[in-house]
């Protein structure tokens, strides 16, 4: 019942990746790989956007990063969360004016992801506020959150009397894939809350409780269909353990953050890359998650997706990226903030928070 | 052109030239293995990982290096694609060794 951790978060370890300037520099072409792409801007011109640029269609998402703590340090995690991120966590404050702007406008969702969300000290309070303005809020739990100590065993009941919809990484159906991304041990954790999911109801026939797992390659290589993993994964879960789940999401690993020094460390960087862009999907383009989401980060700014966020790549309105500004108007008719590894979301079916787009 | 090697991962790229030389029969190919390796009574995690072993079977680089990638991105892992390599060995093995019965009775007709 206990995990180890493989790996430290890049901020830990002093690697100049922690530094998003130094990352957005590696992405093109300017810092350790002289490697350089079309940029991303120019792709989607063949998609229609003829300008190359990106506009929203909706705010219907308010995506909540509340901090990036983490009891794990997963070798690809895009936030480098990790238990020694214990400065960025979310206010009180900051999770009133999301309460604030919650209760003007008509955002049907919430989702709330971290780091482990759970560990913020203000998590159960902010999703039971959440309900009473009647969102419809996910979790992107962790599972292993719920073993790691008695005091989180009983979130499965909470997120049920909650009708919170869980969405939690498990990147194969196998222990030595699983842990090899996310720590000795994460897979046995994962596999006993997950039964304690089920035990409440969650994935099973006859509740509305969803739970929907997280597939995300353990490697340099990109995610095959859907539908094909997800019967895959629901014949050995239920097989092997017993456990059962409604829908596989199967999400591009962003070459950003820890996947990135994954790539460059093991000399896959270029590759993967080229293999982003062979799979460039023009179909995809339109639906991508930043043109119906607004990400916020634990400190109240605001960014057009989560990996933008981690890129320090805040939304391009003029002097109102922060909470405390917050001006639907103008982020409704923004410029979403393009970059390359943006090509991350549109190869293949394309990917988000969601899942597969196509 | 560079003559170091008889085979070069970077060749696996320009597998889609081989229609430069003879077009209609190279299209045919593509068009017929396509049809082949997608979705049908068998998954294509499935015949990626037939793939696999016959790749191991031929000895093909290319193949191994394209069918490792292709049986990760469909969901397998190495366990699986270990018994399917196990797989090819073994049928590999036996169809030598059920020729030894040619040798046994060729011995028993020779011998007393």
């Amino acid at each position: 019942m206990s995990i180890h951790q493989r790996t430290k978060s890049l901020h830990a370890r002093g690697n100049a990746l922690s530094d998003t300037f130094f990352q957005l520099n590696v992405l093109n072409g300017k810092e350790m790989s002289d490697a350089r792409f079309p940029a991303f801007s120019e792709a989607i011109k063949q998609a229609g956007f003829s300008t190359g640029r990106l506009k929203p269609t909706a705010i219907e998402i308010f995506q909540v990063n509340v901090g990036k703590l983490c009891n794990q340090t997963c070798a690809h995690c895009h936030v480098d969360a990790g238990p020694d991120r214990r400065e960025e966590n979310m206010t009180k404050e900051n999770f009133d004016r999301c309460l604030d702007i919650l209760a003007r406008y008509d955002i049907s969702t919430v989702d709330i992801t971290g780091g482990a969300p759970e560990l913020n000290p203000h998590f159960r309070w902010f999703v039971e506020e959440c309900r009473k303005l009647g969102k419809h809020v996910i979790n992107r739990c962790n599972l292993t959150v719920i073993m790691s100590n008695p005091k989180y065993r009983d979130l499965p009941q909470f997120f049920a009397e909650n009708r919170v919809e869980v969405v939690s990484s498990l990147p194969h159906y196998s222990a030595l894939r699983t842990d090899s991304q996310r720590g000795d041990g994460v897979f046995d954790d994962s596999i006993k809350a997950l039964q304690l999911l089920n035990a409440v109801g969650y994935g099973k026939e006859g509740t509305d409780l969803k739970i929907n797992l997280v597939y995300n390659p353990t490697g340099a290589f990109l995610p095959g269909g859907q539908a094909g993993l997800e019967a895959e994964f629901k014949r050995q879960l239920k097989r092997k353990h017993d456990v059962d789940f409604n829908q596989l999401y199967a999400i591009t690993n962003m070459p950003i953050s820890r996947f990135l020094d994954y790539l460059l460390e093991s000399d896959n960087y270029e590759t993967y890359m080229q293999s982003l862009l062979d799979a460039f999907n023009p179909g995809a383009v339109a639906g991508v998650m930043c043109r119906n989401t607004i990400s916020v980060s634990w400190d109240g700014y605001l960014y057009d997706c989560d990996f933008n966020q981690m890129l320090d790549l805040k939304v391009a309105v003029n002097g109102r990226r922060h909470l405390s500004d917050f001006d639907f108007e103008a982020l409704s008719n923004r410029d979403i903030v393009l970059n390359q590894h943006c090509y991350g979301c549109t190869a293949g079916a394309g990917s988000s928070c969601g899942g597969q787009i196509g | 052109m560079s003559k170091k090697h008889y085979f070069d991962p970077a060749d696996l790229a320009k597998f889609g030239n081989i229609t430069a030389w003879q077009k209609s029969m190279g299209d045919k190919f593509f068009a017929w293995y396509g049809e082949v390796m997608k979705e049908g009574a068998l998954t294509e995690r499935e015949k990626s990982l037939i793939a696999l072993a016959v790749a191991h079977t031929i000895q093909c680089p290319y193949c191994i290096d394209a069918y490792t990638t292709t049986c990760l991105e469909k969901g397998s892992d190495e366990e699986q694609m270990m018994e399917a390599v196990q797989v090819a060995a073994a049928i590999r093995a036996g169809s030598t060794l059920v020729y030894s019965t040619q040798m046994m009775n060729h011995a028993e007709d020779m011998t007393m």
